[in-house]
């Protein structure tokens, strides 16, 4: 359980950066997933560019109505409330279970995102707070919604060549409720099931259903499930293909709890 | 004064001298120890369950860093027979030959200066193989049509038991009968350290010396020994600290073998460490027993009879020492439990797939059937309305029965089973659960109680005809010139504390300070010959035999004291470390004592015993055909009827293991042992697929409990004596992996039967327990 021989190269800016994965590099930063994928040799890359130290790439920063938080941003940043106000406060109860601390203080948000993972906990959060992500790429940045960021297991809308360079999400009033429920085997495990339901006033409820082995399923206009939480769960989850009889229980069940802790 | 009123001796709760090297990162392990010029070995490992292999194709360039089974003519397999009629003898290469038998095994050993270039090495192998057909389950092994693991065997069996009491006559008097089929998973021990082999060539001393994490130094310098056809003093086994056993460790290995052979034909050091990748592919090997349970009782829930059909997945070939039969054939034995059956039917298979070998794991089989049995027995009480306890009371071998024989032989030595369970039945919550269920919540109580044969010795294993015997345990003792004890012996101690309860003991015979005991284990060069640590038989076999020396040493001591004091030896004792005159305080200490043997021999008494201050002794129970622990454990298990999420709200144990060496450490082991026990009802399962894969390659898919799944269990300890040991003490090590199962499926059929859903196999996973709940409803429907 040794990775393969690869070359480690550190870029010193952004342009440096896009060019060594123009080249074929494979971005690396926390490395708490691709790490494992190398000791098991299921990824043999020939250079890992090590984002880590680029300019801007963790922290987050407030423009108007908008937080940017940089891709390379730790969750344990986050969990220890590095993101302001009421999405810092629901990003920093999601942060908190994230896996495990150790993984938590190297693990970024732009690597767990750009990762792909169905089961991740930003994959299906970050759609839910309705907000954007930032691609860099050889013509500049790109945004892309983050509802539609995730498009199947580990694949993204990322393009050839490009880099997740932060994502902005809205500012949130602090009567925004929120509902997040998750279903792990064990604490740190990867969810099974996740929902998450955001409730701003004037606006209709968006809720998000997640870690189904596919992209996460976003539900921009949530007032039915919100008014039958059950009966719409169970046509909600009906409609997803290929899940076992637990699993679709499990994932009515996140839903429903969603709901129920976002009242 | 005593040594016990000291509060240092046998029966304190004293911290752990292992500790502070523990607690500050100071142990050392194999993975810590280097030699100059050490080569790292990479192992090429099948990546079929079954085929013939026609041939290694090493990589060019790298033919001599690569080694196959045809670079080792010399070099025997690895073979662990039994006497039991009818066993089927398996003959296991340390790297395959002709044939590939289980994912994972050893095929050819890369070397490189560094794993990662091993690791290279064999990523560049190239295999030619014939895929067959694989065994992957072994209800089906033993069909004709099922293809042979051993091509000369008849049937993929290693041995079939058979006890044949006459149940036929039950059917027509019992007031309930019930069957039940139960499944347990295939686990993967996991100890926080995996396994890891350091070999080296002494040639000053013609010496193969070979650093390894084992529990059982000096049987791995037989069984290596005779693999590589040297004498067993070329052999020295080290077996430095060892993060955790469980029985995983308990085996010579393949891979021991090569390292050795690798050592002597390169002349320099070799080490392979096992990662976790390879502990869980190729090392799934325990655990997976398959039963069909019946039994029957009368309307009072008290056993008339048992019929059970059970088979253990053994793998794929007879591990060396204990064998591809301890689990099955011991099942027949017991299957009675703590409780009275007059009658027991009993067939067994050991059948043999293509999986890793398998390997007792703490608890051994009675983890099992203690599951079998428990929720059998729940079956039967739900069947008669009465409650787990009663059906468990009136069959509980009374205290007035003890030492009691049961109908398949095995005797118990002492205690009150029945009080261990009435103190559990008050120590957990009952009314509150009956409460809770009335008002519809899916919560339930469970309980298990198990007894433990344990230090089971010469008597109980010659009928095995296994590859050792256990005889007399053998402890050395020598007082240095500075009054330090040396304490050496042959068992290891890798979490059982033994470093800290073997001092206590020499502290409650000599009265020296513990800090001045020194235990050394864990060489074969340093210690006498021992079996090892299993079968939770140290703390009985290993305190005995470090007391008997003791008290032998302490006759030689009181010898030179008296003559210090000028009295006849018969007027002094040896207490608090010290020699005193019976009708005075004056006294020399040890520590003068041994000053005199070794400075000062001109004042020794003229009839001195000549040896000195050296002695080993050894030490058997008489009888020593076991002592048994026991137990009642007591579990509220709440159950989401949503997602079949299981949460253990509490737990409680009552023990009984004699006299406690040092109850804190019975209590750590007995935690430790919980956990573990959880992991088998809840978590653990090694999945494999038709073709023999095993599916969890990581502790991402092979869940163990964290922390936060075990919970803050409550300990009670109950202390009757075995009348056959030194302090009475009892075997109690494995304890509390046994009876979690049984507890725990138990208290979630309790929280089921207001739905009618049972849980039938291991673990109890949300999708199991959610399916039962599926299943029952869809049937009231």
């Amino acid at each position: 359980m040794k990775p393969a021989a690869f070359e480690y190269a550190r870029p010193k800016d952004w342009s440096d950066a896009l060019q060594l994965v123009a080249d074929g590099a494979r971005p690396g930063t926390g490395t708490q997933s691709l790490g494992p994928l190398l000791n098991l040799r299921l990824a043999q890359p020939e250079t890992i560019a090590d984002l880590r130290h680029l300019p801007d790439y963790a922290g987050v920063t407030v423009a108007g109505d908008v937080l940017r938080i940089g891709a390379g941003t730790t969750h344990a940043a986050i969990e220890d409330g590095i993101v302001p106000g009421r999405v810092g406060a629901i990003m920093a109860a999601v942060a908190r279970r994230i896996a495990y601390r150790p993984v938590r203080n190297r693990g970024t948000i732009g690597g767990s995102l750009a990762h792909a993972d169905p089961a991740a906990d930003w994959v299906a959060v970050l759609p839910a707070l309705g907000g954007t992500a930032i691609a860099l790429g050889p013509k500049g940045e790109r945004r892309i919604p983050l509802a539609g960021f995730v498009l199947g297991i580990f694949e993204t809308a990322l393009a050839e060549g490009e880099l997740l360079r932060a994502v902005e999400v809205p500012v949130l009033p602090e009567s925004a409720r929120w509902g997040h429920w998750k279903f792990c085997r064990k604490v740190g495990e990867f969810s099974k099931a996740t929902a998450c339901l955001l409730r701003v006033e004037d606006a209709a409820p968006r809720a998000v259903l997640a870690a189904l082995d596919g992209p996460p399923l976003v539900i921009e206009d949530a007032r039915a499930l919100v008014a039958d939480p059950t009966g719409e769960a169970a046509r909600v989850v009906g409609e997803v293909e290929g899940l076992t009889p637990w699993r679709s229980a499990v994932a009515q069940a996140a839903l429903r709890h969603a709901v129920e802790a976002a009242t | 004064m005593t040594s016990s009123e000291s509060g240092l001796g046998v029966g304190a709760s004293l911290r752990r001298k292992e500790d502070a090297r523990f607690l500050n990162g100071q142990g050392r392990y194999v993975g810590d120890i280097t030699r100059p010029g050490m080569l790292e070995v990479a192992f090429l490992r099948s990546p079929v369950a079954h085929a013939r292999l026609r041939s290694v194709t090493k990589p060019a360039g790298a033919e001599s860093k690569v080694f196959t089974i045809d670079d080792f003519p010399g070099v025997g397999t690895i073979r662990a027979n039994s006497a039991l009629p009818g066993f089927r003898i398996s003959e296991q290469p340390v790297l395959a030959k002709d044939k590939l038998r289980h994912v994972g095994e050893t095929i050819a050993a890369c070397v490189a200066d560094s794993r990662a270039a091993a690791e290279d090495l064999a990523a560049l192998c190239e295999l030619d193989y014939e895929t067959l057909p694989a065994v992957f389950d072994m209800r089906t092994a033993t069909l004709p049509e099922t293809a042979l693991v051993h091509d000369h065997w008849s049937m993929n069996a290693f041995l079939e038991t058979r006890r044949d009491d006459d149940v036929s006559g039950l059917d027509a008097i019992a007031a309930a009968k019930v069957t039940r089929t139960l499944k347990t998973s295939r686990q993967s021990m996991a100890p926080l350290e995996g396994r890891g082999v350091l070999a080296e060539w002494d040639s000053r001393l013609e010496q193969m010396i070979v650093t390894t994490s084992t529990q059982m130094p000096h049987v791995t310098k037989s069984g290596l020994a005779d693999c590589l056809g040297l004498d067993e003093g070329q052999v020295r086994i080290i077996s430095p600290d060892v993060g955790g056993g469980f029985g995983y460790k308990g085996i010579l290995l393949p891979e021991e073998v090569v390292c050795a052979s690798l050592a002597r034909r390169l002349g320099r050091p070799v080490r392979w460490i096992e990662d976790r990748f390879e502990q869980l592919s190729a090392s799934a090997n325990c655990r997976e027993h398959h039963y069909i349970l019946t039994a029957w009782a009368d309307k009072d829930g008290k056993l008339l009879g048992a019929e059970c059909e059970a088979i253990v997945d053994a793998g794929a070939y007879s591990s060396y020492p204990f064998g591809a039969c301890l689990e099955a054939a011991q099942i027949g034995s017991i299957l009675p439990g703590p409780y009275v059956l007059p009658l027991l039917r009993c067939h067994t298979v050991s059948a043999c797939t293509n999986k890793p070998p398998i390997l007792p794991y703490r608890g051994v089989a009675r983890t099992g059937v203690c599951y079998a049995m428990e929720t059998t027995l729940d079956a039967l009480a739900r069947k008669l309305g009465i409650t787990a306890e009663a059906i468990r009371l009136v069959n509980l071998v009374p205290p007035e029965a003890m030492p009691h024989r049961n109908l398949v032989g095995k005797v118990f030595d002492s205690g009150d089973y029945p009080e261990s369970l009435r103190r559990a039945v008050k120590a957990i919550d009952i009314p509150a659960v009956r409460k809770r269920q009335a008002a519809g919540e899916t919560v339930g109580v469970g309980f298990a109680t198990f007894c433990e044969q344990g230090a089971h010795g010469t008597s109980v294993y010659h009928a095995w005809g296994i590859p050792f015997v256990p005889g007399y345990e053998q402890s050395h003792v020598r007082l240095s010139p500075d009054g330090v004890l040396e304490v050496r012996v042959g068992v290891h101690s890798h979490g059982q504390g033994m470093e800290t309860t073997l001092s206590q003991v020499a502290n409650e015979v000599l009265g020296i300070h513990p800090s001045k005991v020194r235990v050394v284990h864990g060489d074969t060069a340093l210690t006498p010959y021992s079996t090892g640590t299993w079968g939770s038989r140290a703390g009985v076999m290993a305190g005995g035999a470090v007391a008997e020396a003791c008290r032998q040493l302490s006759v030689r001591i009181a010898a030179i004291g008296a003559a210090l004091l000028q009295v006849s030896k018969d007027d002094v004792v040896v207490e608090d470390g010290k020699v005193r005159r019976k009708d005075t305080d004056s006294s020399v200490s040890i520590a003068d004592v041994a000053r005199t043997w070794y400075r000062a021999p001109q004042n020794l008494p003229r009839d001195v015993d000549k040896g000195g201050l050296e002695i080993t002794a050894g030490y058997r129970p008489d009888p020593d055909t076991g002592t048994h622990s026991y137990a009642a454990h007591a579990v509220i298990a709440r159950v989401d009827t949503d997602t079949g999420e299981v949460v253990l709200e509490d737990y409680v144990i009552v023990e009984d293991g004699g006299k406690l060496l040092n109850p804190m450490i019975v209590d750590g082991q007995v935690l430790g042992g919980l956990a573990q026990g959880i992991g088998t009802a809840l978590y653990e399962e090694m999945p494999y697929d038709e073709m023999g894969q095993p599916l969890a390659g990581t502790l991402a898919d092979y869940l163990l409990p964290g922390s936060s799944d075990v919970p803050d269990a409550r300990l009670e300890h109950m202390e009757t004596l075995s009348p056959w040991t030194t302090f009475g003490q009892k075997g109690i090590g494995e304890s509390g992996a046994i009876g979690p199962p049984g507890a725990i499926i138990n208290a979630i059929n309790d929280a089921l039967a207001s739905i009618g859903a049972e849980v039938m196999d291991l673990p109890a996973t949300p999708e199991r327990v959610l399916a039962a709940i599926h299943l029952a409803k869809s049937g009231k429907q």
